[in-house]
This record gives C-alpha cells, sequence and structure tokens, in this order.
C-alpha cells in the first residue's frame, strides 16, 4: 500500500465532491432568483424549519446564555471584573454562540429532515416523476427550502439573542445578585447593531448551509433504505463542519 | 402521411462503470402502436426508458422523437418534449406529501399554469377514466392500495393527454385479478388516445395483453423483436426460454 497514493484519492474525491456541490449549489441560486417561485411551498418550508424549531432553539439559547453568565461571573472575579456579565454575555451570544448553536441544532433538525424527504422521494422515483410532470426539482423542491432558510434561520437566531440574553439575565439577578434594571441597561448601552447584524448575516449563511447539505446529501443519496440513512447522516455531519468553517472566515472578516 | 417512426432509437450505449447496461440498443416505434420490451431482472428495461424519458444521459447514440434529437437537448427544449409523454413508474411514484387529485393534477398546476379549480375538474375525469372514485381525491397515497396507487399514477400520466406512453413493470407486485384490471386499462387508454406506447415488463400476460408488438432485450441489445402473436413461436431460444419460464436453455439463469 503507498501511502501518497491513498492521500492522492481522498484529495481528488473531495475535490471532486467539492465540484459536485458547488454545482448543485448553483443550479440552485438559479432556481432561486428566477421565476416562477412556488410561494405555497416557500410558505410550507418556513413553518417546517421556523416555527416547528422554535422550542429547541429557545431551549438551547436558554441554557447556553445561564452557563455563560456563570462562567463569566467566575472568570471575571479573579480580576475584579464581575461587572462586566452583562456585557460579555451579551457579546458572546449575539456574535457567537447564538448564531453558531441555534444553526448547529437546525443542522441535526432541519439538514436531517430535508436529506431523509429527499432521499426517499429520489429512492422512489418521485423526483424522476416530477421531472417527466416538465417540473423543475430545482425550482419545486429545493429553491424553496433554501429561500425558507435563508428567511428564517435569521429570524430564529435573533430571538435566540434575546432569550439567551434573557438566560443569562436570569441567573445574574436571581443568584447573582445583579439588579435587574442595571443588568438590563447595561446590556442595552454596551451591545451594537453590528453585534446583532452580524451574528444575523453568519445566521443567513449558516441557514443557506443547512438547506443546502440537506437538498444535496437527499439528492445523491444512493439507493434503498441504507441510502436514505447515510444521506441523513452525511447531511448533518457535512453541515456542522461547514458551519464552524464558515464560522471562522465570516468572524475574521467582520472583526 | 408521414411514415417516419414516432420513437426512433438507435446504437444506444449506456454504462455505470464498469457495469455495460445498454450495448447498442436499435429499436423504432411506429405512430400509434404498442411496444412490449421483455427481458429478465436487470438487463437495463428501466435504464432505458430513462433514457428515452431524458432522465439519463446516454454514453453514445441517438433517440429520435418525431424525428427530433432528443438526446442534447437544453432544459427549455426538454421540457417541451416531456410534454409529449406519459409515465407510469414502477412503484407508483406518488408525491406522498400531496393528495390523490393533486397527483393526479401536479403537471396542469404546477407546468401548465392551469387554475386548480378547472386542474382539479380535469383531474377528478382522469379519475373516472381509470375508474376511480371521486371520494378518494382528498386521500393521501398512503392511504390507498397498491392497485390504486397504480391507477393514481396511471391517471397522473394519461391526465395531459399525451401522444406517448411509457409503462414500467405496471403490473409488478400486484395479485392476479388487479394486474388483469391494470392491463385492461392501459391497453383501453392507449387505444382511446390513439398514443403510442412503450412498456417494459417480464410478465407475460401482461405483455401479451399490452403489446401489438413485442421485443426482448438481453445483454443490453435486442435480440429479437416481432407482432404479439407470434411471441410463442418466435423460432428464437432465448425468447423461447423467457415466455416458457424455463431454467433450461441458453440464458444462464445461475448468472456469473
Ligand atoms: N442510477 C444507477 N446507477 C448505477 N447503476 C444503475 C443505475 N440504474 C440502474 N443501474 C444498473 O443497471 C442495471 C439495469 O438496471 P434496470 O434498468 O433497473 O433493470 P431492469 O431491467 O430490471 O429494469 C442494473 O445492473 C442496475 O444495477
Ligand atoms: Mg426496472
Amino acid at each position: 500500500m503507498n501511502p501518497l497514493a491513498s492521500i492522492g484519492r481522498a484529495s481528488l474525491g473531495m475535490s471532486r465532491t467539492t465540484g459536485r456541490v458547488a454545482l448543485f449549489a448553483w443550479h440552485c441560486f438559479l432556481a432561486m432568483i428566477r421565476p416562477p417561485w412556488f410561494f405555497g411551498q416557500i410558505w410550507r418550508q418556513i413553518l417546517g424549519i421556523g416555527f416547528y424549531s422554535l422550542p429547541v432553539v429557545g431551549l438551547t439559547a436558554v441554557f447556553t446564555g445561564a452557563a455563560l453568565a456563570l462562567n463569566i461571573y467566575t472568570g471575571g472575579a479573579r480580576f475584579n471584573a464581575e461587572s462586566f456579565v452583562p456585557n460579555i454575555v451579551g457579546i458572546g451570544i449575539t456574535r457567537e454562540l447564538g448564531p453558531v448553536l441555534a444553526s448547529l441544532m437546525l443542522a441535526g433538525r432541519v439538514s436531517a429532515a430535508i436529506a431523509a424527504e429527499i432521499g426517499a422521494m429520489k429512492v422512489t422515483e418521485q423526483i424522476d416523476a416530477m421531472r417527466t410532470l416538465s417540473t423543475d426539482p430545482f425550482r419545486y423542491l429545493f429553491a424553496p427550502r433554501l429561500i425558507a432558510a435563508l428567511i428564517v434561520v435569521p429570524m430564529l437566531v435573533l430571538i435566540a439573542d434575546i432569550i439567551g440574553i434573557f438566560g443569562g439575565f436570569a441567573v445574574a439577578t436571581q443568584s447573582l445578585g445583579f439588579n435587574g434594571a442595571l443588568y438590563v441597561r447595561n446590556t442595552m448601552d454596551f451591545i451594537t447593531s453590528w453585534d446583532v447584524g452580524s451574528g444575523l448575516i453568519k445566521a443567513a449563511v449558516f441557514g443557506f448551509i443547512i438547506a443546502l447539505m440537506g437538498c444535496y446529501h437527499g439528492y445523491v443519496s444512493g439507493r434503498g433504505a441504507q441510502g436514505v440513512g447515510r444521506a441523513t447522516t452525511n447531511a448533518v455531519v457535512s453541515a456542522a463542519i461547514l458551519i464552524f468553517a464558515s464560522n471562522y472566515l465570516l468572524t475574521s472578516l467582520f472583526v | 402521411m408521414n411514415s417516419d417512426p414516432k420513437i426512433s432509437i438507435s446504437n444506444l450505449h449506456k454504462s455505470f462503470g464498469s457495469n455495460k447496461v445498454l450495448q447498442g440498443v436499435e429499436l423504432d416505434v411506429d405512430a400509434g402502436k404498442s411496444l412490449v420490451v421483455i427481458g429478465g431482472s436487470g438487463t437495463g428495461k428501466s435504464v432505458l426508458l430513462k433514457c428515452i424519458l431524458g432522465l439519463m444521459r446516454p454514453d453514445q447514440g441517438s433517440i429520435r422523437i418525431d424525428g427530433e434529437e432528443t438526446t442534447r437537448l437544453s432544459q427549455k427544449n426538454r421540457a417541451r418534449v416531456a410534454g409529449k409523454f406519459g409515465m407510469l413508474f414502477q412503484g407508483g411514484a406518488l408525491f406522498d406529501s400531496l393528495s390523490i387529485w393533486e397527483n393526479v393534477a401536479f403537471r396542469l398546476i404546477h407546468a401548465d399554469h392551469i387554475p386548480r379549480d378547472k386542474a382539479k375538474e380535469m383531474a377528478l375525469q382522469a379519475m373516472a377514466r381509470v375508474n376511480l372514485a371521486e371520494r378518494n381525491a382528498d386521500l393521501s397515497p398512503a392511504e390507498l392500495s397498491g392497485g390504486m396507487q397504480k391507477r393514481v399514477g396511471l391517471a397522473r400520466a394519461i391526465v395531459t393527454r399525451p401522444q406517448i406512453l411509457f409503462f414500467d413493470e405496471p403490473t409488478t407486485g400486484l395479485d392476479p385479478i388487479t394486474a388483469d384490471v391494470i392491463n385492461r386499462l392501459i391497453r383501453e387508454q392507449v387505444t382511446d388516445l390513439g398514443a403510442t406506447a412503450i412498456s417494459i415488463t417480464h410478465d407475460m400476460e401482461s405483455a401479451r395483453h399490452i403489446a401489438d408488438e413485442i421485443a426482448m432485450i438481453f445483454q443490453g441489445k435486442i435480440i429479437w423483436r416481432g407482432p404479439a402473436k407470434d411471441i410463442d413461436h418466435s423460432g428464437n431460444p432465448y425468447v423461447e426460454q423467457f415466455v416458457t419460464a424455463s431454467a433450461e436453455g441458453p440464458i444462464d439463469v445461475m448468472g456469473g
């Protein structure tokens, strides 16, 4: 076994996959920007992706905010900086943890669901059937999911920001002895609209990744139930990795 | 009179990796005729249909519909040619998130942009042609039996009165009585519409029922073709083995 050969094969495979994903994304993009749009489908996806994800996102955010407040308090106490809890919770949640953690939860929930649904349609020939009915699956299936995710994920992240900050507020006022009114004022004065806005731009990018990975892996899913299972796993894993990677890139652009 | 064949396939090749599935298929179908392609499982019957439908791109060869080469069409022209087709998929391939009537009306609503109430009316008419009662219209596909799902698939294929119909294993997985109903419906619709039809099957009973002509595919090529009435005395040992469902003969059943 030549180790160079296997490295070479792996990197060839990876660049081939990258090319396929890029081509797929390009087709999706064209379908998104050009009419006709299937508004009924978009609306269904907004409900499916957005509304039903609220509990997951809300719970993630409230516990994260609470834990963050505790950690910053403990860490800050080492150099008498406990009073910075509201500021750092605000920054940490809006710029980083709100978008990243909410999107990771959505990768688990939404990418998996999209990949399973599209994959099942693929293996039961529904996507072929759609083509013979002169309807482009990129317009009817993929574009609505991508458009919905682009709209809904930033909205969910905004909600996650608010709930996350509230989680920090609750811990700070209930067990760390902060004054409620002061905490709120500190948070409001300190956080800029760019803190929130940059987080929401991240959220839109992550939303695109979440829906794209679900659609792509479902669309290339192999035959049979096993193929669909693998598509689901691949969708979640690749969405999560791309979220982390693009988060770093975006953060380095935004600071 | 135009005497060109409605569908004309020549030298068609398609491989998946080292698996050479189609190796030079030659096949013409005249307008208004029903051709059935028979052959064992995995011999490339579905691949052949998918190439004609434009769902797969052949590696080599030509497919002409009404004289027009279709293997290298743009997306827009592809959609136009697809407008001539109606296809019944092997498993029905009904959209399970839509109701029965929305399935039947899918093309009318999404490709032809016919208003929903008008499209529903047309869908109900197509359902009536395959003996599906109106009370099924709002059910979802999962609530229907296999035979009824096939009929919904058939209604969806004929709703626009296409010129060319394709049937992939229309009776596979059905009990003999239901299979007979489907065979009759297919024959009836093909005749009513005056459509050209290509069906693929390994069910000889079904082939006899539907076909004007029968062709047999083996090892990627059409090895015999003739009128349906000649199928029992084809003089071809491969066809005879297939028709008599015998393990004895030139076809290596154990596979290698
Ligand atoms: N999308 C595909 N990718 C790879 N191989 C395929 C694909 N579709 C069909 N094949 C292979 O082509 C051969 C013929 O398949 P098919 O046309 O479905 O047979 P059948 O005559 O039973 O309809 C099989 O060996 C199958 O594994
Ligand atoms: Mg088949």
